[in-house]
């Protein structure tokens, strides 16, 4: 078991390797506009706000982080969905943040996305074959007669039937319907694959055969995934690296064993001990952090670090300074950078965590 | 809320505006034939004519002839259709005092009109949704269906062949204005005009109402209603009609508006002597002012009952905010 | 053993469609005590929902067949007159549903519609049913309560909905509270604090919790007794300690192989091959023998009871206790 892990990380760890994306200051804001006759802009929806992030070829990022956190956003700036507010995005060391046109649609083949609702991301008046078959039509990359052929062979490959061809969405469960999603984001055998919470709407035995779906596929065609999702179990399982947003920013990246091992960010720590575990003695033993209120709104962030009202960290240490029902000074007046916590693990913290969140199962 | 107001109004000046000037345009550079030529009658010579257009303007360039009715546009004393510009090219009658002496009619033909429809349309579009599948449903909708595909025309004819022709009923239409009309209301004369126009429109609340009830049934906060064991009365009506009848207000607001404007059809037929069957005989006689004077007036209804209508659903459901 | 408080028994709802009847419960029967908090497991069809919805009388017999018994306090709830369960419903036995964004009246205030369920079931004033539903907001742990309900459901989020949900559902002292999918719609530290309140007040409030969910965790950590269900039946049920370190039915190993689980490296999952049955054309047997990897001829043709094997441990297979034994430990344990 442990040499199987071993081998997976291997394709991460070498630094001599250059991204294949990479991403610096990237911020994305949706603005608010109030006015009479003429739209006058008041404020921002501060989606992204400054992010840094590179993405290694053949390995999974996984991101994650709840409602408002920016990583659906995130992803699609990446992908040129969105035009980012500022920063730069660098796809196999070229400058991609405000290619247009051609070139844009050019990129298109090397970075594809999988959406999360499989029942809305499919037209349903077009069949499967139809849509699988759009990538090749509109970017011209196959011939015309042997698109059918091509299609097929997709299908085979995500484990679908090539003989429902003509068969429109609604004929399909959830699962093939995400299939079907991946097999057209698989057509022009792109580098990068975005998956936005691919696995969210479906079933846990479903669940389960599109993640080793997607393992097989990230195998064979020595794919990159940047992987979204809020399940935690699940983002961890698939990924090499996790890197956790709030808020807008990224509090912390490391190895996915590392970050459930040792969490250094407090959000992370609470994010860890709110997933439900299917294990009724390690859950016994859990660390209870139960955080009070709920996700702030990115119009309006809370100064200095984010994540500061809710941060039980930061009120506790208060607390034992004598300042009950507040928290740290630094953490309100001084926004933390990320730095180096550990090897390979970064985090943004002024008051990182030092003590395990979950003991280890003695018998494992 | 004051700024959504005055954006509002903005917005309701420019419309009006536009319509003028579109209503300007249609009217007079569409029509075949020369007006002048049309009011001098048979015996005339160059000579009159050349008077009628110096009275009328009709020597002027497009845009001046524009403006002297653009000014009767503004919402001013003195300035508002005024008589100078605003007159029956066919009699000189001031479309002021004709539009003053005739909106009662159309406003009682509507309103009345308007109570019926929603008597019969909203319980028979309720029934409908809760007994949905059964013989009052299949019924209701069958009724619908007729309301909506029979002409006004043609069911007005009918009734009127039948009540009054045949059977003596009603009574022959038509009347002279005089104000105030409760003497025509008593003798029957707007009856079959407001069960004609009830009808037709019924049908479209029937299926409105129907459809919002179904949909709003099916919400989760239906379910939670129920939860709490709630009597289905009250899940109908407190929970449910609450919520659909919302969108129907905004409906009823511009119905009624619009018909405000001139129930064209069911005035002509039963010669009810309202707005739009005055326009109707105004634009047969090719007489510009009072044609542009009655569809101002009307835009102004429904541009107005647009606002209303908002500021309505906005109360009624607190999610709408103004921005 | 006391007296349980709701004993289903072999209740069966089949709604009739266009397509042909669908069997959505199809010969449930189980209980729940005092005080216990069950959790109901299982995947979309499994039928959890209906059953639930059922017991509250939300399904009726005009929209599906319902047969079997469903006794609550010694009275059957499926024979009583409409007008008598309706007194039961919200006051007795209380329901929350999945998303709270759409489960309030959009049109009304909070504090209004949980004192319009107060007002339902009890004889007192609009001003003292207020005050009353003001504090249950306060129960929940809905800051500024007062101010709070004079508010509309849309100035609240989705936590705070799901919470006003639930002072609403244990605001006349419910014996038993039955949660639908309560946090599936919400983000998970929400819906940490939304458990953990449900897990304090149905000690406060002394009452029994029925969990519904298709989450293998949530149930693990909040539940005494777990039923998992396939099919429209039940195919397993146990204390959750005999449920999570001694399955004995091939579709609980299933799930709990198919799950990655958070504290273990499990390199490779082992999703349950093929799909959820049509409940319209349910395979005849064991309805999850087309999927099963340990099926044999038996499990074609016979529909395996649910006999339990110590008093609270039941497994609806065909496989021996010494075949089941020997899987669970060969097979499920060894690969977590």
């Amino acid at each position: 078991m442990s040499v199987e892990v071993n081998e997976r990380q291997e394709p991460a760890a070498s630094p001599a390797r250059e991204p294949l994306v990479r991403i610096q200051g990237v911020k994305k804001y949706f603005p608010i506009t109030q006015g009479i006759l003429f739209q006058r802009h008041i404020g921002d929806v501060r989606a992204v706000d400054g992010v840094d992030l590179e993405v290694y070829p053949g390995e999974t990022v996984g991101l994650v982080g709840e409602t408002g956190c920016g990583k659906s956003t995130l992803a699609r700036v990446i992908m040129r969905l969105f035009n980012p507010t500022a920063g730069q995005i660098w796809f196999e060391g070229r400058d991609i943040s405000s290619i247009k046109g051609r070139e844009l649609r050019d990129l298109r083949r090397d970075m594809q996305m999988v959406f999360q609702d499989p029942y809305a991301s499919l037209n349903p008046r077009k069949t499967v074959g139809s849509i699988i078959a759009d990538p090749f039509e509109l970017h011209k990359t196959v011939a015309k007669d042997k698109i059918k052929g091509e299609v097929q062979q997709l299908m085979e490959l995500v484990g679908l039937n090539p003989e429902h061809y003509n068969r429109y969405p609604h004929e399909f469960s959830g699962g093939q319907r995400q299939r079907i999603g991946v097999a057209r984001s698989l057509a022009l055998r792109p580098k990068l694959i975005v998956c936005d919470e691919p696995v969210s709407a479906l079933d846990v035995s479903v669940q389960a055969q599109i993640l080793n779906l997607l393992e097989d596929l990230q195998n064979e065609f020595n794919l990159t995934y940047l992987f979204i999702a809020h399940d935690l179990s699940v983002v961890k399982h698939v990924s090499d690296r996790v890197a956790v947003m709030y808020l807008g920013k990224i509090v912390e990246i490391a190895d996915g064993a590392d970050l459930y091992r040792e969490p250094k960010h407090p959000y992370t720590e609470a994010l860890l001990s709110a997933v439900p575990v299917a294990d009724p003695n390690m859950a016994r033993r859990k660390k209870q952090i139960i955080l009070e209120g709920d996700v702030p709104s990115p119009i309006d962030p809370p100064s200095g670090c984010r994540f500061h009202p809710r941060c039980p960290k930061s009120k506790s240490l208060a607390t034992q300074g004598g300042d009950s029902g507040g928290v740290m000074p630094m953490c309100t007046e001084q926004e933390p950078e990320l730095r180096e916590m550990a090897a390979k693990h970064i985090a943004a913290c002024h008051y990182p965590v030092e003590a395990r969140t979950i003991e280890p199962d003695p018998q494992t | 809320m004051g700024r959504y107001l005055i954006r509002r109004t903005l917005f309701m000046v420019l419309v009006l505006w536009i319509i003028s000037i579109l209503t300007f345009l249609i009217f007079m550079k569409l029509p075949p034939g020369d007006p002048a030529r049309r009011l001098a009658g048979k015996a005339t010579n160059e000579q009159i004519l050349a008077q009628i257009r110096e009275n009328l303007g009709l020597n002027k360039p497009l845009p001046v002839q524009y403006a002297r009715f653009a000014k009767g546009l503004i919402p001013w004393p003195g300035m508002w259709l005024n008589e100078n510009v605003y007159y029956s090219w066919s009699n000189r009658v001031a479309v002021k005092d004709e539009i003053r002496k005739r909106l009662p009619v159309t406003a009682v033909l509507t309103l009345g009109a308007a109570f019926l429809w929603l008597l019969m349309g909203i319980p028979i579009g309720i029934i409908s949704a809760v007994k949905r599948r059964s013989l009052a449903d299949r019924a209701g909708m069958v009724f619908a269906l007729i309301g909506v595909s029979a002409p006004t025309f043609w069911l007005g004819l009918v009734f009127l062949f039948i009540f009054y022709y045949k059977l003596g009923w009603a009574p022959a239409p038509g009347f002279e204005i005089r104000a105030p009309l409760w003497q025509e209301v008593r003798d029957g004369k707007f009856t079959l005009a407001w069960i004609t126009l009830a009808i037709t429109s019924a049908a479209f609340y029937v299926r409105i109402v129907r459809g919002n009830m179904l949909e709003t049934l099916s919400e989760d906060y239906i379910r939670t209603a129920r939860a709490k064991g709630l009597s289905e009365r009250r899940v109908t009506y407190k929970h449910a009609l609450r919520a659909s009848l919302t969108p129907v207000v905004t409906i009823l607001g511009l119905d009624i508006a619009g018909l405000l404007g001139g129930a064209v059809i069911t005035e002509t037929v039963f010669e009810l002597p309202g707005l739009g069957a005055y326009a109707i005989e105004r634009l047969n006689a090719l007489d510009f002012p009072p044609v542009m004077g009655v569809t101002i007036v009307a835009a102004v209804f429904i541009v107005v009952a647009n606002l209303i209508v908002d500021i309505i659903y906005a109360s009624l459901d607190p999610r709408v905010r103004f921005t | 053993m006391p007296e349980p408080l709701l004993e289903v028994k072999d209740l069966r709802v089949h709604f009739p469609t266009d397509d042909g009847l669908v069997k959505a419960v199809d010969g449930v029967s189980f209980s729940i005590q005092p005080g216990e908090t069950l959790g109901i497991v299982g995947e979309s069809g499994s039928g959890k929902s209906v059953s639930s919805l059922t017991v509250m009388g939300l399904v009726t017999r005009k929209q599906a067949d319902i047969t079997g018994e469903v006794i609550f306090q010694g009275q059957d709830l499926l024979q009583l007159p409409v007008e008598e369960m309706r007194t039961i419903r919200g006051a007795k036995i209380s329901m929350i549903f999945q998303d709270p964004m759409t489960s309030l009246h959009p049109y009304y205030r909070v504090g209004d519609q949980i004192s319009e369920a107060i007002r339902e079931h009890r004889d007192i004033s609009k001003k003292e049913a207020f005050d009353q539903a003001v504090d249950m907001l306060d129960k929940v742990r809905i800051s500024q309560p007062k101010q709070r309900a004079r508010q509309y459901p849309h100035e609240f989020s989705g936590g705070m909905r799901q919470r006003a949900m639930i002072a609403m559902a244990l605001s006349l002292n419910p014996d038993l509270l039955i949660a639908d999918e309560p946090t599936t719609a919400l983000d998970v530290t929400v819906q940490a604090q939304i458990l953990d309140l449900i897990d304090k007040l149905k000690a406060e409030f002394n009452a029994a919790v029925i969990i519904i969910t298709h989450d293998l965790g949530v149930v693990a950590e909040h539940c005494d007794n777990i039923e998992v269900m396939y099919a429209g039946k039940i195919a397993e049920y146990g204390r959750t300690d005999d449920i999570y370190y001694g399955p004995h039915h091939p579709y609980t190993w299933g799930l709990l192989n198919s799950i990655p689980h958070l504290g273990t490296e499990t390199e490779r999952l082992n999703p349950i091959r093929g799909l959820p049955p049509s409940l319209i054309n349910v395979p005849p047997g064991c309805s999850f023998n087309p999927r099963c990897p340990y099926v044999f001829d038996r499990c074609v043709r016979d529909v395996p009871e649910l006999i339990p094997e110590d008093g609270h441990h039941a497994a609806a297979c065909h496989l021996s206790r010494e075949d089941k034994e020997r899987i669970l430990h060969e097979e499920v344990l060894a690969n977590r």
